[in-house]
């Protein structure tokens, strides 16, 4: 397995690097720059940063005006607050004006860990993908972050990043082909498909080895691109395996359950079910500990599964 | 344009908003009498190409209170940025004319805005883009009064006066309504002057329907931090019955206002 490193590091890294090739690229962030890890590229490109303050709304308009005059804005807080304080700026500002704006939160979800309910955001996906123009991109793993930033950077608009907050191993490595919309196929499976996204892709990895052992052969779908969908991969596995168990680390509400049963419902009709937070809240403990209790991790995927068969 | 000349385009452009929020059954007849004076005086400042809207080195303008779009359009569409009989259909679903200002359809519009605050927002940012590329152009942007009561707005003038924008000017349409009443019973905005000054912004106060304390305003040389010109105005000017009236701030013009408003805006 390759290397231990956090996906905001990763996020951090690649901003520092495309930046040389990329002179339009500038940064900002709302005073967390050394949580989101913007730091790495305040250090290196110190006049191609800007820190709005503790003041996330002003941070998503600041960087449409600032994208408005020519530039790539890559605007980071937490997930909680640039996703939810500032949701009405980033929709009115960012997308209805069609402004070239990355917004690339970490701290999603519920590998926030320790600080607890109030900032784990397991809304963020639901709010950003129902934006018209949006596009989301969840990286599994930091390797998948580096090549999501320069994807990002390449696109003329919006695009929310989801990036999380601990050290976890990749699963992916350089030559694992990334484009915006395209899904992975991590393994390949005939009796069920699991389709996954962000660091959920590692427990569903792990409930795949476990199913292995007791004979079920389950595909695993890295769905790093939450809007645009990869429909095309969705409906082959559909036909393929006839049964479809998505898995995330967000609401069932509104996530990439919601995305992949938009897409199938009329098109193909699989056993489906879906692995996520059931309606509620986070709350204090270590991100595996959360997993387990919130019922996301490679057991509760293996239970969903063996439900289906 | 000498002094007479902007007076005049002015009457005109009130009886032009009159004309389209009559078309429209529907828009904010007050708040858009009341910056007439503002928005005309600034595009009278403004290095603009209205052949090339979206010229790199223009000056930037950003209606902040979007929902005074028509005299926004009226000045647009003066400057030649689309034929004038376009303003008639405004609101409506074949129209570029949005009934909150959208850059994505409206040339001469530079930013979508209308969720109040986040105009001045958007137009910080704008001006940190001038200063990072070292670009010499300017950036405007007026409020509303009630405005003034979202937080972002001061969110947006801590940022303006740390990154020190000399080059952006906010300009508040101080009419004293909002709409559910005045600016007193709703929510207070206490001394306006002290407060801009208190976040770092070289403060002017004006009356908002004189051209030569507003050009005074403008022209005024201001190094190292933000301008602001408090725009004293009233909500509805130039039609009686609808001066300083809140009810007039988002209410349909019926057949028999359009009349009144209209003969005495020929008066004048």
């Amino acid at each position: 397995m390759a290397e231990m490193k956090a996906q905001r590091n990763a996020y951090g890294e690649a901003l520092a690097e495309l930046a040389e090739e990329r002179k339009d690229i500038v940064v900002m962030d709302a005073d967390l720059a050394h949580a989101t890890m913007t730091s790495i590229f305040a250090d290196k490109y110190p006049d191609r940063f800007f820190n709005a303050g503790i003041a996330e709304q002003n941070l998503m308009g600041m960087a449409c005006g600032m994208a408005r005059t020519g530039l790539t804005v890559f605007a980071s807080t937490f997930a909680m607050f640039g996703a939810g304080r500032a949701y009405e700026i980033v929709r009115n500002a960012v997308c209805y004006s069609k402004s070239n704006v990355k917004i690339a939160l970490s701290h999603s979800g519920l590998c926030v860990g320790e600080d607890g309910g109030s900032h784990q955001c397991l809304e963020d996906i639901a709010l950003m993908r129902i934006l018209p123009g949006m596009k989301v991109i969840v990286p599994c793993d930091w390797v998948e972050v580096k090549k999501a930033v320069r994807a990002a950077a390449a696109v003329d608009g919006p695009v929310y990043l989801r990036i999380a907050r601990p050290p976890v191993p990749a699963i992916t490595d350089e030559s694992t082909p990334f484009e915006i919309g395209k899904a992975n196929v991590l393994r390949d499976g005939k009796d069920v498909a699991i389709i996954t996204c962000g660091l959920i892709a590692h427990e569903a990895l792990k409930a795949a080895d476990i199913l292995k052992e007791q004979g079920v052969d389950a595909a695993v779908i890295n769905m790093h691109t939450i809007k645009p969908l990869d429909t095309e991969i969705i409906m082959k596995y559909a036909h393929k395996c006839g049964k479809i168990v998505t898995a995330e680390e967000h609401l069932l509400a509104g996530g990439l359950g919601s995305a992949v049963a938009e897409a199938i419902i009329g098109k193909a009709n699989p056993k489906f079910a879906m692995v996520g937070v059931n309606d509620t809240f986070g709350r204090s403990g270590k991100p595996d500990e959360l997993f387990a209790a919130f019922g996301i991790d490679s057991k509760a995927i293996v239970e969903k599964c063996k439900s289906l068969l | 344009m000498e002094k007479s000349e902007l007076k005049a385009k002015a009457q005109e452009f009130r009886k032009e908003i009159i004309d389209m929020l009559f078309a429209s059954k529907s828009g904010h007849p007050g708040g858009s009498l009341s910056c007439v004076e503002l928005i005309s005086a600034v595009y009278n400042k403004m290095k603009i190409d209205p052949k090339n809207p979206n010229w790199e080195e223009r000056d930037r303008f950003v209606l902040s209170k979007g929902h005074a779009a028509p005299t926004l359009y009226c000045v647009l569409a003066d400057y030649g940025y689309f034929p004038k009989e376009d303003l008639i259909n405004l609101r409506q679903i074949t129209s570029h004319l949005q009934g909150h200002p959208d850059n994505k359809k409206t040339p001469g519009v530079d930013m979508c805005t209308g969720s109040l605050g986040q105009g001045i927002s958007s137009a910080t940012g704008m001006a940190l883009g001038a200063k990072y590329a070292k670009k010499d152009y300017k950036v405007y942007t007026v409020l509303g009064d009630g405005e003034l009561q979202e937080g972002l707005v001061w969110e947006a003038s801590m940022a303006a006066a740390h990154y020190k924008l000399d080059n952006l000017t906010v300009i508040i349409d101080n009419n004293g309504l909002q709409i559910d009443g005045s600016n007193d019973k709703v929510m207070s905005l206490g001394n306006l002057r002290a407060k801009f000054d208190a976040f770092g912004y070289k403060t002017f106060v004006v009356d908002g329907h004189d051209f030569d304390e507003i050009n005074a305003a403008l022209d005024a040389e201001v190094k190292g931090c933000p301008k602001c010109i408090i725009a004293k105005t009233v909500k509805g000017k130039g039609v009686s019955f609808m001066e300083d009236n809140f009810g007039w701030h988002g209410k349909v013009i019926g057949p028999d206002d359009y009349k009144a408003a209209m003969a005495e805006l020929e008066v004048k």
